[in-house]
């Protein structure tokens, strides 16, 4: 579903991203392990096509970026730390506004849909502002999956919620995956990407450094196998 | 329906949904016309009283103090609008969205023209209540659309450019000013030539000149915004 082969960011004199490969197969939940400055979001900036890469070949579902890039975005869904949520809009007219954008045809019944999976069907008419920061990433997480994209990134959706609100996204989170989606998950919060995701790639100086499956784990966890991927 | 028209299709519904969202927003919070206004009225009112001028001058400046008013006022209204799209990550939300890209530069080109020319109307009464000058003609205020036009398009673009910097607020007037001077100074001219009743051969060239700018400004913005918001 993912393809990536020796892609190299530049930001002027300096390399975020050295060569990087990485493949997804559709279906897999894929945690993104790594230090802070590893190139974790610039990677996921340039598979949601909001960042042109330097050199190298991405494809996503088969297109190419950053040719193909309009195709690519309809068949994906993003999120990040921030909501991408207009504030001064409800959450029916910001899940509105973005069914018009992606041409949802009768787009009513999809956004009642979303917004009973993540719980926010009786704050449907409230403004945004007037949620918590936890209600706002799961408004999030429905403005993403509203037109169904078979491809999910999410770059640290957990920054600055509390436990109440991380519990409650672990279930939108689980709800989204179990639908067959492919999903890349960049997270520091390891027993979370323990929990849901099904391999663990480490990204580390610009490449992936080390990489398993949930049973190459075996009696080993997430903690010790990045632990180690890092000291090697 | 063939797929140029579906294309077409879409591109127009992605615009007219940038700007009924920039509204609706607008219609709730009133952040952006309001300042706008109390800003123009501000410099209408200053100018007023730092000028203090013969009626028979006054009109002779009037051109002038409404341009400069204008592109202050607009200042507000270019950096608010794309401030609203930046600080809630909202701007990745629509570039993220699979439409044309200039669909989205086009939507907020249309809500910012829009705010622009509401204040523009209303500060015309002001302006005239002020300085005692009529300013209801209509060349002027198609030379108002026209001038709006252009100004909104550059402004656009370049604060799109200016939202990704820390120094937003400050970098546009320093970007945008010294490259709309040509059509404030064409602006200025036609403006001129309508409010003192010159002949429309005398008035042509500037206003040629800005439609012709309007359409090269456009047509560039067109060309490199894709390039512009993309890192």
């Amino acid at each position: 579903m993912i393809e990536v082969r020796k892609l190299v960011k530049r930001f002027g004199l300096k390399t975020v991203l050295r060569g990087l490969d990485f493949d997804v197969q559709p279906g897999e939940f894929v945690a993104l392990l790594g230090p802070n400055g590893a190139g974790k979001t610039t990677f996921l900036r340039i598979l949601s096509s909001l960042a042109r890469p330097s050199l190298g070949e991405v494809k996503i579902a088969g297109y190419r970026l950053p040719g193909q890039a309009a195709a690519v975005r309809a068949r994906l869904g993003v999120v990040s730390h921030m909501p991408l949520l207009y504030a001064d809009l409800t959450a029916e007219e910001n899940l509105r506004f973005y069914a018009r954008l992606y041409g949802l045809q009768n787009p009513e019944p999809r956004i009642a849909e979303v917004l009973e999976m993540v719980g926010l069907e009786g704050r449907r008419k409230d403004l945004v502002r007037t949620y918590s920061r936890g209600m706002q990433q799961r408004l999030a997480i429905g403005r993403a999956v509203l037109h169904d994209p078979d491809v999910m990134l999410f770059d640290e959706p957990y920054t600055g919620l509390d436990q109440d609100a991380s519990t409650m996204l672990d279930i939108v989170l689980k709800s989204v995956a179990s639908q067959g989606r492919t999903v890349v998950m960049t997270s520091h919060d390891l027993a979370r990407a323990e929990d849901l995701a099904t391999r663990f790639d480490v990204l580390s100086h610009g490449v992936i450094t080390a990489s398993t499956s949930r049973e190459g784990l075996g009696s080993s966890n997430v903690l010790t196998f990045y632990k180690q991927s890092l000291d090697a | 329906m063939n797929s140029p028209s579906l294309a077409r299709s879409s591109f127009v519904k992605a615009v007219a949904a940038i700007v009924q969202k920039d509204l609706a927003a607008e219609y709730r919070s009133r952040e952006l016309l309001s300042s706008m206004m109390v800003f123009a009225l501000l410099v209408i009112f200053i100018f007023n009283y730092a000028l203090n001028l013969e009626p028979s001058v006054r009109a002779k400046v009037t051109a002038g103090v409404l341009w400069v008013t204008f592109v202050f006022a607009g200042t507000i209204g270019l950096n608010r609008s794309m401030a609203v799209e930046k600080d809630r990550g909202c701007l990745d939300g629509l570039l993220l969205a699979p439409v044309d890209r200039t669909a989205i530069f086009f939507g907020k080109v249309i809500s910012t023209l829009i705010f622009m020319l509401l204040v523009e109307v209303i500060m015309l009464p002001f302006y005239g209540l002020f300085y005692n000058v009529n300013l209801f003609n209509p060349g002027l205020l198609l030379v108002m659309l026209l001038g709006s036009i252009g100004y909104v398009v550059v402004g656009t673009l370049l604060s799109s450019m200016a939202v990704q910097t820390r120094t937003r607020d400050i970098l546009l007037p320093i970007i945008l000013f010294p490259i709309i001077i040509p059509i404030l100074l064409s602006a200025l001219d036609a403006s001129n030539g309508f409010l003192n009743h010159l002949e429309f051969d005398l008035i042509q060239p500037a206003l040629g000149l800005l439609v012709a700018l309007d359409v090269i400004f456009t047509a560039v913005s067109f060309m490199v915004f894709d390039y512009v918001v993309e890192e």
